[in-house]
C-alpha cells in the first residue's frame, strides 16, 4: 500500500512537471506567434526612437517639439508621455526613457538612486516657466504680496476679506505633491525662499491631480485660489499680480516680465538624459536648445534668456 | 489508458489553474507584506498613526486617510443601500415582466461605466451642485465622492439583492398575500427579511467596491488630508487612502521610507476590505447553515 502510494506520487509529479514543461513551452510559442510583424516601412530606413516622459508641466511644449522636430526629421520617432517630473525621472533611472521631463532639479536621494544604477544623470536647461497664481474671474482681488499668497497657502488667511476682497472663504488649491510644480511653490512661495522655514501647505489645501482639475475648480469656484504654470492658465481663469513686498511693484507674469526677472516666481525647465547623449537624442537636445526655442512662447512659457539675447 | 490519461490531465489542469489563483493572492498579500512591513519599523507609531501627513518632510500620519476612506465609504452606503434595496424591490417584486427584461440589463451596464468617466462627471457636474446646493465653500468634498460612489456601488448591490430577492420561494409570497397581507406588507414584512442575508452580502460587496475605487475618488473628493472630525466635514474635502496611493506611488523613490509606508497604506487597505469580505462570507455562512433559502 505504502509503496504504491510512492509509486502513485512519483507518476504524479512527473505528470506536474510535464505539465508545467508543455504550458512554459505553449508559452514560448505563444510569444513568437504573437510578436508584432515589424512594420515594413520603418525597418526601410534607420528609425531612432526616443523616449521622453515626465513632469505634466512641460508635456504640452514637450510634446509641440516632438511634433516639430518629427516633421524636420522623419526617421526620428518620439514618444512624449506625462505623469509628474518624479515619475520621468524615476523611468530614466530605471532606464525606461531616454529624456526624463523634469520642472525641478533632481533631487540628492534621485541622482544617488541613478548612480547605484550605473547613470549619470546630465542636465538640460531647456526654457523657463513662470507659476501663476489665479483666481475665478469675479474674484476683486488682483494683487497680492508673496507673504499674503504664503499666509494664504499656510492657513493664516482664510478669508477672502483679509487681503481685500469679499467676505467668502478661501479654497486653496494645489498640485499633488509629484508635482516639480508643488516642491517649487513649496520653497519658493510658502517658506519665501527660507533654508530654515519649515512652513507646510495647510492641511485642508486641496491637491489636484491635475492642471487640468485646477482650471476647472479655479472657472467654477468663487472662493478658491490657486497656482499653476504660466503655459496652463486659460482666459476664464484672472492671474494675480504679485509682488515680493507690500510696497510693490505688483507684476503679472509674462514672457517679458519672467525673462527679465522681475515677476517673482519664476523657474526653469530641465531634461535628464542617462549620461551624456550621444546619435539621435543628441541632435534632439541641440535642436531643441536652438530652434526648438521658437516655440516656447506659443504654449505660454518663456524661451531661455541666452537664446532671446542672441535673436 | 488513454481516457485515464486524458481525464488526468485535464484535471491537472484545472487544479494549476485553480491553485494559481489562489497563488496569486498568496504571492500579492506576501509582496505587500515584504514592501509594507518595514514601514512599521521605520517609522515610530506615534508618527503613523498621527494627524499630519506630509511624505516628504517625513510625517507619515495615516489616520486622516484612514478616516476619509471610512468618511467616504460609509457615506456612500448610506446612500447606496436605500436606494439599491428599494430598486431590487421594484426590479424583483412590483415592475411588470417587460420592465424587468429592460431594467435588468441596463444596471448592468451601469457597472460597465469607466470610473474616470464618473470622476470627470463628478467634477465638473456633481461639484458644482454640491457647492452651490449645500454652501461649502468647495465642491470637491467627501459627500461628492460618496455620490459618485454611491452610483458606482449600485449595481452590484442591486444585482445581488436581486438575487438574494429571487431566491425566496413562492410559497412565502403566497402565503403572504392569503394571509390577508397587501403587496407592499408581503414583500416588506415577509420577502426582504427571508432574504436578509443576502441583501447584507449585497450591501458588504457594494462597500468593497467603494472602498477600493480610486481614480473616481481621487477627482471628486479634494483630497486634502484634514482630519475628518467636525460635523461639517462631510462637506470638505477629505483625501482617502487609495487616492493617496495612486496619487504618490509614482513619485516615490523605491525602497524609501515614503515607498514602504505607501505600501503599508495598502496594507491597510486590503485587511479592511479582507475583513469586510470575510463579514459577507459569513453572513452566506449562516446564511446556508440555516438551511432555509438555498
Amino acid at each position: 500500500m505504502g509503496k504504491h502510494r510512492i509509486v502513485g506520487n512519483g507518476l504524479r509529479t512527473v505528470g506536474w512537471v510535464l505539465l508545467v514543461l508543455a504550458a512554459g513551452a505553449l508559452g514560448l510559442w505563444a510569444g513568437c506567434t504573437l510578436q508584432p510583424p515589424p512594420e515594413g516601412q520603418e525597418t526601410a530606413e534607420a528609425t531612432y526612437i526616443i523616449e521622453n516622459k515626465g513632469s505634466d508641466t512641460l508635456v504640452n511644449l514637450a510634446l509641440a517639439w516632438a511634433e516639430a522636430y518629427m516633421q524636420l526629421h522623419p526617421e526620428v520617432r518620439i514618444s512624449v508621455t506625462g505623469g509628474g517630473s518624479g515619475t520621468g525621472i524615476a523611468a530614466m533611472i530605471n532606464g525606461t526613457v531616454d529624456i526624463a521631463n523634469a520642472s525641478r532639479e533632481m533631487k540628492p536621494e534621485e541622482i544617488a538612486a541613478a548612480e547605484a544604477n550605473g547613470i549619470h544623470p546630465v542636465e538640460f536647461t531647456v526654457a523657463m516657466d513662470a507659476i501663476a497664481v489665479v483666481v475665478h474671474p469675479s474674484n476683486p482681488v488682483d494683487r497680492l504680496t508673496l507673504e499674503q499668497i504664503s499666509d494664504i497657502y499656510t492657513g493664516r488667511i482664510t478669508n477672502w476679506s483679509q487681503v481685500g476682497g469679499e467676505d467668502r472663504p478661501i479654497v486653496l488649491l494645489s498640485r499633488e505633491s509629484n508635482s516639480g510644480t508643488y516642491l517649487y511653490f513649496l520653497e519658493h512661495v510658502i517658506r519665501l525662499g527660507g533654508e530654515e522655514s519649515d512652513l507646510l501647505f495647510s492641511p485642508d489645501t486641496l491637491l489636484m491631480p491635475s492642471s487640468e482639475g485646477i482650471s476647472t475648480e479655479v472657472r467654477q469656484n468663487p472662493n478658491a485660489i490657486g497656482y499653476d504654470g504660466l503655459g496652463y492658465v486659460t482666459p476664464e481663469q484672472k492671474v494675480i499680480a504679485v509682488a515680493l513686498g507690500p510696497e510693490g511693484p505688483y507684476v503679472l507674469p509674462s514672457v517679458e516680465t519672467v525673462n527679465d526677472g522681475t515677476y517673482p516666481i519664476a523657474r526653469a525647465l530641465y531634461m535628464y538624459t542617462a549620461g551624456e547623449p550621444s546619435g539621435a537624442i543628441r541632435a534632439y537636445l541641440d535642436w531643441i536648445l536652438t530652434e526648438g526655442q521658437a516655440l516656447v512662447p506659443e504654449l505660454g512659457f518663456v524661451p531661455l534668456a541666452v537664446e532671446s539675447s542672441a535673436d | 489508458m488513454s481516457t485515464r490519461w486524458k481525464e488526468f490531465a485535464v484535471e491537472s489542469m484545472i487544479r494549476v489553474l485553480g491553485l494559481s489563483s489562489i497563488g496569486f493572492v498568496i504571492l500579492i498579500f506576501f509582496f505587500l507584506l515584504k514592501e509594507g512591513v518595514p514601514a512599521f519599523l521605520q517609522v515610530a507609531p506615534g508618527n503613523l498613526f498621527s494627524t499630519r501627513w506630509y511624505p516628504i518632510f517625513d510625517l507619515y500620519g495615516t489616520l486622516p486617510l484612514i478616516l476619509g476612506s471610512i468618511v467616504v465609504t460609509l457615506t456612500a452606503i448610506g446612500i447606496a443601500l436605500p436606494l439599491g434595496v428599494a430598486t431590487a424591490v421594484f426590479v424583483r417584486e412590483v415592475a411588470p415582466g417587460w420592465a424587468r427584461e429592460v431594467l435588468k440589463p441596463m444596471i448592468e451596464v451601469l457597472a460597465g461605466i469607466p470610473s474616470v468617466v464618473l470622476g470627470f462627471f463628478g467634477m465638473t457636474v456633481l461639484a458644482p451642485l454640491v457647492r452651490e446646493t449645500l454652501g461649502a465653500p468647495t465642491g470637491l468634498t467627501a459627500f461628492t465622492g460618496g455620490l459618485v460612489l454611491a452610483y458606482m456601488s449600485l449595481p452590484t448591490i442591486i444585482s445581488v439583492a436581486e438575487d438574494a430577492l429571487d431566491a425566496v420561494p413562492k410559497s412565502y409570497r403566497d402565503a403572504g398575500l392569503a394571509m390577508g397581507a397587501t403587496q407592499w406588507q408581503t414583500i416588506w414584512r415577509v420577502v426582504v427579511p427571508a432574504a436578509r442575508s443576502g441583501i447584507v452580502t449585497a450591501v458588504m460587496l457594494g462597500m468593497g467596491r467603494a472602498i477600493g475605487e480610486t481614480m473616481a475618488v481621487m477627482m471628486v473628493t479634494g483630497n486634502a488630508t484634514r482630519m475628518p472630525l467636525t460635523l461639517d466635514s462631510l462637506f470638505r474635502p477629505v483625501r482617502t487612502m487609495t487616492a493617496t496611493i495612486a496619487a504618490e506611488m509614482g513619485e516615490v523613490a523605491q525602497g524609501s521610507t515614503h515607498y514602504h509606508v505607501l505600501f503599508a497604506i495598502g496594507l491597510i487597505l486590503f485587511l479592511i476590505t479582507f475583513l469586510i469580505n470575510l463579514a459577507a462570507a459569513a453572513t452566506i455562512f449562516k446564511k446556508r447553515r440555516r438551511g432555509g433559502l438555498r
